[in-house]
């Protein structure tokens, strides 16, 4: 049922959208599909910030309409199709389950451009990108085996889907890197929007005695469980100091608005092409909130870390490395190919959890 | 506090909506108007008590206001059903997108503020009491409110005359009406409770589960109060029963992941909705309790004779 009230929310903003293009033809039309709310204070808005940024950029040339609470699925696909009708040039489809509807609806309209958040899929209009968030969540492991009293950290996980696959691995990589007896216990709660049950499991994990959390969901509310409980969280997607001025070490910052820029001139220039893009903290479109409530040295650990991970001296997915069963994975020194962790589905070492079906 | 106690209290938080809510729908569909608005009516007061609570600087003003706005929103429900006789099932469902759609609209301005947190109301003496004291002794006032309504409402349908009448409504509205008993504004009555108490279990969730105010952050648990409705027959106390094991699994599942039971995720996602269908299955099987438990008149209109 919530469905159809999404849907018949989508189909609202979009007549918005029309509308407005009718009294500014002259403006190219560059737009957005976000899968929350774009004041979601988490990935969604993360993608406004962009796109706003982008919208003040280029000022008057463009207009940027854009569609909120798309639900993945089929509704997606009627969605971005009517934005194809609406005379969007370029449009953004921000959420991983966007990727088939997506690609259907690019097949359909050859003339419009297509850049699809964090997929895999592309053909000739359309375009990937995707951030190296596995580049910061190194870094919270290692904070959080640096802070953490019992040795371990509970991870909030939506769906087992490579990219969270990914940022369990790579966290945990980060933390053996520093506590090779570290222990990281994962919580899938099957959903990326439940202010209530993220709460619910954040106290779960908090009762049995874990004291770093951190979260690949989208709302604010472990960072304010962990707040209300004492114990330290990392924020995701966006600054969530606001939610634990105390508990917060730092977040990841998904800052996409650099890419959606370069794009958009792309776009105006004529120059745009269907590229496959995976960048990360060292080109800006990933950024680490300041790190706070931590010692010093432990700060200064982190700020290393970013460096070389900028430099290319660190890659999280450094041999040697074996996979959870302990089978060997990656010979020393070896690193991981790009294509091996946009399709992860096996767990490293010292992930304390069973990997669900996919 | 022992790990049994901290998740007897998230169980409590977890389960204390769904009780609140389902029995305003309960006493609804006891005067035999069907509202499917329950997840509408709920996100309205979630978003008033939020803002209310904001404004004012205090969690009562909350409440007050989730109770009020879940209230008038159910009114809208009511005049169109009721003095309009719209369909009551597409109107239902009309009162969830329109509240959906509207709550996300009042609550912009709100969204990732830091809520304010309903404090807990210590009782004397009681609360001193090993394990028990802190769960049930120290909570907040909806916790202690819910308790009174699976009370009172239990009394007021089975023990007073207003709520023989009620029933008779519910039962049939016809014979009601020939006895003299006012149908419509006795359902008007019933209707505005179920909007009361919908808002109501909507402040708990902006004010006590998790004191901030998220677009759609009911998440479906206004079609889980329906559904609890059907399961507990009717009945109040069995309204209680239900809400707390609907409650009580979802935190188990979350506690067996978190033990690291080797237990698909997923799997347990599922139980509460699969434990529904069993006692569904369960209470259909005696054919004739269900029917006399049914209000016979649930779900039709009434248009008096002039």
């Amino acid at each position: 049922m919530k469905k159809y009230a999404l849907t018949l929310a989508a189909s609202a903003a979009a007549v918005i959208g029309i509308s407005s293009a009718a009294q500014a033809a002259d403006k190219t039309k560059v737009c957005f599909v976000y899968v929350g709310s774009h004041t979601d204070g988490g990935y969604s808005q993360a993608h406004d910030l962009g796109r706003q940024q982008v919208q003040a950029e280029f000022g008057d040339k463009i207009e940027t309409p854009y569609l909120e609470n798309v639900p993945e699925g089929p509704d997606a696909e009627r969605a971005i199709e009517r934005l194809a009708r609406s005379g969007c040039k370029l449009i953004f489809t921000t959420s991983f389950g966007f990727m088939d509807a997506t690609v259907k609806v690019a097949a359909k309209f050859p003339k419009v451009k297509f850049e699809h958040g964090t997929g895999y899929k592309s053909g000739p209009n359309l375009a990937t990108y995707n951030s190296r968030f596995y580049e910061g969540r190194y870094i919270l492991g290692q904070i959080a085996a640096k802070t953490s009293k019992n040795h371990g950290a509970a991870y909030i996980a939506s769906f087992p889907i490579p990219e969270v696959v990914m940022g369990i691995n790579s966290f945990e990589q980060g933390a053996k890197s520093i506590d090779p007896s570290f222990k990281l216990k994962v919580i899938w709660v099957n959903t990326w929007f439940d202010p209530g049950k993220e709460a619910d499991a954040a106290k779960a994990m908090v009762d049995q005695g874990v004291d770093v959390l951190t979260q690949h969901t989208d709302t604010t509310a472990p960072m304010q469980v962990a707040e209300e409980r004492g114990i330290h969280a990392f924020g995701q997607a966006s600054d969530m100091i606001a939610a634990g001025p105390k508990a917060q070490l730092t977040a990841i910052v998904d800052t996409w608005g650099t890419y959606y820029s370069k794009r958009v001139h792309a776009l105006l220039d004529g120059t745009w092409k269907s590229e496959q893009s995976w960048d990360g903290l060292k080109d800006g479109i990933l950024k680490m909130a300041p790190y706070t409530n931590m010692p010093d040295d432990v700060k200064k650990m982190a700020e290393e870390t970013e460096a070389k991970i900028k430099s290319g001296e660190v890659h999280p997915f450094t041999g040697p490395i074996n996979k959870q069963d302990g089978t060997p994975w990656l010979k020393a020194g070896e690193k991981a190919d790009d294509g091996t962790l946009l399709g992860m589905n096996f767990y490293v070492e010292g992930v304390d959890d069973k990997l669900p079906a996919q | 506090m022992s790990i049994f106690e901290a998740i007897l209290l998230t169980v409590i938080t977890a389960s204390t909506p769904l009780v609140i809510a389902a029995l305003g729908e309960l006493v609804t569909e006891r005067s035999g108007v069907l509202n499917l608005g329950v997840e509408g009516m709920m996100i309205m007061g979630a978003v008033a008590a939020f803002a209310g609570a904001q404004i004012s600087g205090s969690p009562y003003v909350g409440i007050v206001c989730g109770i009020a706005a879940g209230a008038l929103f159910s009114l809208l429900f009511a005049f169109l059903t009721l003095t309009l006789v719209a369909n009551q099932v597409a109107t239902g469902l009309a009162l969830t997108l329109l509240g959906l759609g509207v709550s996300g609209m009042l609550g912009e301005a709100y969204v990732s503020m830091p809520g304010i947190r309903l404090g807990e109301i210590v009782i004397p003496v009681l609360s001193d009491i090993p394990v028990i004291g802190h769960v049930l002794f120290r909570q907040d006032l909806i916790f202690y409110l819910s308790i009174a309504l699976v009370v009172g409402v239990s009394w007021f349908l089975f023990r007073s005359r207003a709520g023989l009448k009620l029933r008779a409504i519910g039962d049939s509205h016809a014979s009601a009406h020939a006895l003299g008993i006012q149908v419509i504004r006795t359902r008007y009555l019933a209707v505005m409770f179920g909007g009361a108490c919908a808002g109501l279990a909507g402040a708990q969730l902006s004010l006590v589960y998790t004191p901030q105010w998220a677009e759609n952050m009911s998440a479906g648990r206004g079609w889980i109060t329906l559904a609890l409705v059907v399961f507990a027959s009717w009945r109040p106390w069995r309204v209680f029963a239900g809400g707390y094991l609907f409650g009580a699994v979802t935190i188990l599942q979350l506690h067996a992941q978190a033990f690291g039971l080797g237990i698909p995720s997923q799997f347990l996602s599922m139980l509460p909705y699969a434990a529904t269908i069993v006692v569904l299955i369960i209470i259909s099987h005696n054919r004739r309790t269900t029917l006399i438990n049914t209000p016979a008149s649930l779900g039709k209109a009434f248009v008096p004779e002039r």
